[in-house]
């Protein structure tokens, strides 16, 4: 497990992984154990977050599963990736400020969980290291 | 509560703090009693992981993610023996002309902030990297500011035996910044001045310190504090207040001061920054090699400044615009990613103000105002000149619609990337150079100090940090906050005769 203490279950969980898969697509084929990783980031996250911005958080959960229910007919779960995706960009461009800010935070979330395992950074060519390029010659068999 | 006595008290231990603590220090000699209160932790060098997220937790106040109060800004600061000198880059640069004599600060000229800021880029160790340590990344900035016509100039750096590990933002796991935790606070500490980690100042009262020293938690960084856990009432002949721009406006403010010093939190202003990648044909040194080395000033004439810079995956992914596939492909990118930082030049405005909460938590107010938008705007419309003209193929930029931008739209860019797609809320926006809240002037009217740092009207209160700038100082701050806290150190020297006197402090520590 990543982290340490605190808090290992996200609120709202479920829903929080319909959104992951829409924001981070690959975050789908997460094995268990790496899910159980991301949401222990994303869990210590939210409960190190102050109280206003966890209740914000809540709200802005729930204000998207009726903005689903509204227009799809379903609550966010049970959208295609495709509608879930397209309504979390309908709603990041909105005029609200408070609709843009509640994707921007969970996009930043979901990175988060999904972009800070340190397997996840292996995944996309991240090689930074104390080593520097001393690491770098090393990886490269130079001198 | 337990209490304690001391002639001087600093609070914070960052470039302000830091800086007055040595300067201070002689004063142990002549047998007067030092401290400093930091509430951040001291880290042992093992602990410098450069892992992404421990790095932050233990670095950073809010692990990284402190917002402004309508939630469009992130505002990064540190919280941690060596304050933000132990997460910023370490660039460092002698405040221009033409700024000091803008702000017009009755008794500051700019050839003393000059000849101090000299004075400690030669105890950092300030100089340029040679040639063979600068990265693909540097370089590429570099090749395509000359290919477009614009000025690149390297950064003079404040670093020892670097590495080029890429993780400044981290906490060099290297040792080798000489931030105020590496270089003036052992100094401080070896002539005697206190440093107690983990202690958090509350309140000020008259000439008292109310401050809360935390335990270690379960699985914590960093060594236990130097006290027993608990409250402390700490008397003090002088109080130095180097908390920070929003520390120290938030710690006065709770403290009831805005009676006395009524512009207390007003004038806060931070160089709005975003991170703009480009994609590469082939692979780069990007996350090898110190990260920002250039820059290009336009300050003056365009109200921006340019840096080179490279982030870790999870800062990386937060700070591109949108999500889901074309997200993904570009993180997948990364070891070809070019990446360089736009900085707006801001100036105080109205209603950009430090304020605290209910429970005296800091609340920062802070809107945009249409010459940031248009800063940020042009800086990101050389960018994207710069990134072609060095070879890129796709380019990231968030006030562009759509953000990613190809070789094919070269010729279109002032259209492509415009105010209109600016949307705050949905582009990432960060913020790192923090400053104002408690700024100089002539008087109580107009401001919270005068030029020395001394607060109006209150002779034993002093402020030493980066909320002493009466405005933007347009360039990176760090050695400003140096010279401006070597000040502050000058004048309680000057004064402790007859503020401390025969001042006699009880020895219970
Ligand atoms: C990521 C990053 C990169 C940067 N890079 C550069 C760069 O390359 N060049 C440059 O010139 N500048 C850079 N900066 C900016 C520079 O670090 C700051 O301008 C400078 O450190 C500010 O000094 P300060 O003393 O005002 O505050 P800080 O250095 O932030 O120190 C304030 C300290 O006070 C402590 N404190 C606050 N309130 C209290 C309290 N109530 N009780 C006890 N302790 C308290 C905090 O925990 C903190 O440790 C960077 C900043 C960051 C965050
Ligand atoms: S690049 Fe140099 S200064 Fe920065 S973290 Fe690495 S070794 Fe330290």
């Amino acid at each position: 497990m990543v982290g340490v203490g605190g808090a290992t279950v996200i609120p709202g969980g479920d829903r929080f992984r319909a959104i992951m898969a829409a924001v981070v697509p690959e975050s789908v084929s997460l094995s268990d154990d790496e899910w159980t990783d991301a949401a222990a980031i994303i869990a210590r996250a939210i409960a190190a977050r102050p109280a206003a911005v966890r209740r914000q958080l809540g709200l802005f959960l729930r204000a998207l599963d009726l903005v689903a229910l509204v227009r799809h007919g379903r609550g966010l779960r049970s959208l295609s990736a495709a509608k879930r995706t397209a309504l979390l960009e309908s709603l990041a461009r909105s005029r609200v400020l408070a609709l843009r800010r509640g994707v921007w935070g969970v996009r930043t979330l979901a990175f988060m969980g999904y972009y800070a395992r340190p397997a996840a950074a292996r995944a996309i060519g991240y090689r930074a290291s104390p080593a520097g390029w001393a690491g770098v010659r090393a990886r490269s068999g130079v001198q | 509560m337990i209490e304690r006595d001391y002639d001087v008290v600093i609070i914070g231990s960052g470039a302000g703090g830091g800086t007055v603590a040595q300067a201070l220090a002689g004063l142990v000699a002549e047998g007067r009693r030092v401290l400093v209160l930091e509430q951040g932790a001291r880290l042992a060098d093992r602990e410098f992981t450069g892992n992404e997220l421990d790095m932050s937790d233990s670095l950073y106040e809010d692990s990284g993610g402190f917002l402004t109060a309508d939630g469009t800004m992130t505002l990064a600061f540190g919280r941690i023996y060596g304050g933000s000198t132990v997460v910023y880059t370490g660039t460092s640069l002698v405040a221009p002309r033409r700024v000091i004599e803008r702000w017009s600060v009755p008794g500051l000229a700019h050839g003393d902030i000059e000849e101090r800021s000299r004075r400690y880029m030669v105890e950092n160790n300030v100089h340029f990297l040679p040639d063979e340590e600068l990265n693909d990344n540097n370089r590429l900035f570099v090749e395509g500011c000359k290919r477009t016509g614009y000025h690149a100039e390297q950064f003079p750096l404040n670093v020892r035996g670097c590495r080029g590990s890429s993780l400044c933002n981290l906490g060099c796991p290297n040792g080798a910044k000489m931030g105020t935790n590496r270089v003036q606070l052992p100094a401080a500490e070896r002539m005697g001045v206190q440093v107690v980690t983990r202690a958090e100042a509350l309140r000020i009262e008259d000439r008292v310190v109310v401050a809360h020293v935390r335990e270690l938690a379960a699985g914590e960084k960093g060594a236990p504090s130097e006290w027993p856990a608990g409250s402390y009432r700490i008397r003090a002949g002088i109080v130095v207040c180097a908390g920070g721009s929003i520390g120290t406006s938030a710690l006065l403010l709770r403290s009831g001061l805005a009676r006395a010093v009524p512009r207390l939190g007003e004038g806060f202003t931070c160089h709005p920054a975003h991170i703009l990648v480009a994609e590469q044909p082939r692979a780069i040194t990007n996350d090898v090699g110190h990260p920002k080395s250039f820059y290009v000033d336009r300050a003056e004439a365009e109200g921006f400044v340019l840096e080179t810079c490279m982030y870790f995956p999870f800062v990386t992914a937060k700070n591109l615009t949108g999500f889901g596939a074309s997200h993904s492909a570009l993180m997948r990118a990364f070891p070809r990613l070019q990446m360089i930082l736009v900085l707006a030049c801001d100036r105080a405005a109205p209603g950009n103000r430090v304020a605290v909460n209910a429970t005296g938590r800091p609340v920062v107010h802070y809107r945009f105002t249409d010459a940031v938008v248009t800063s940020l705007v042009r800086a990101t419309r050389a960018s994207a000149r710069i990134f072609f003209a060095a070879g890129a193929e796709r380019v990231h930029a968030p006030s562009a619609d759509p953000p990613l931008l190809d070789r094919s739209m070269q010729d279109r860019l002032d259209s492509l990337i415009s105010e209109r797609n600016f949307q705050s809320g949905r582009i990432s926006i960060s913020a790192a150079h923090l400053m104002g809240g408690c700024g100089m002037g002539r008087s109580a009217s107009d401001s919270v100090t005068d030029s020395w740092g001394r607060v109006h009207g209150i002779p034993w209160l002093r402020v030493a940090d980066s909320s002493l700038f009466p405005d933007a100082l347009e360039i990176n701050p760090y050695v400003t906050v140096m010279a401006l806290a070597d000040r502050t150190a000058q004048a309680v020297r000057a004064d402790a005769g007859e503020l401390l006197g025969g001042r006699v402090t009880l020895t219970t520590a």
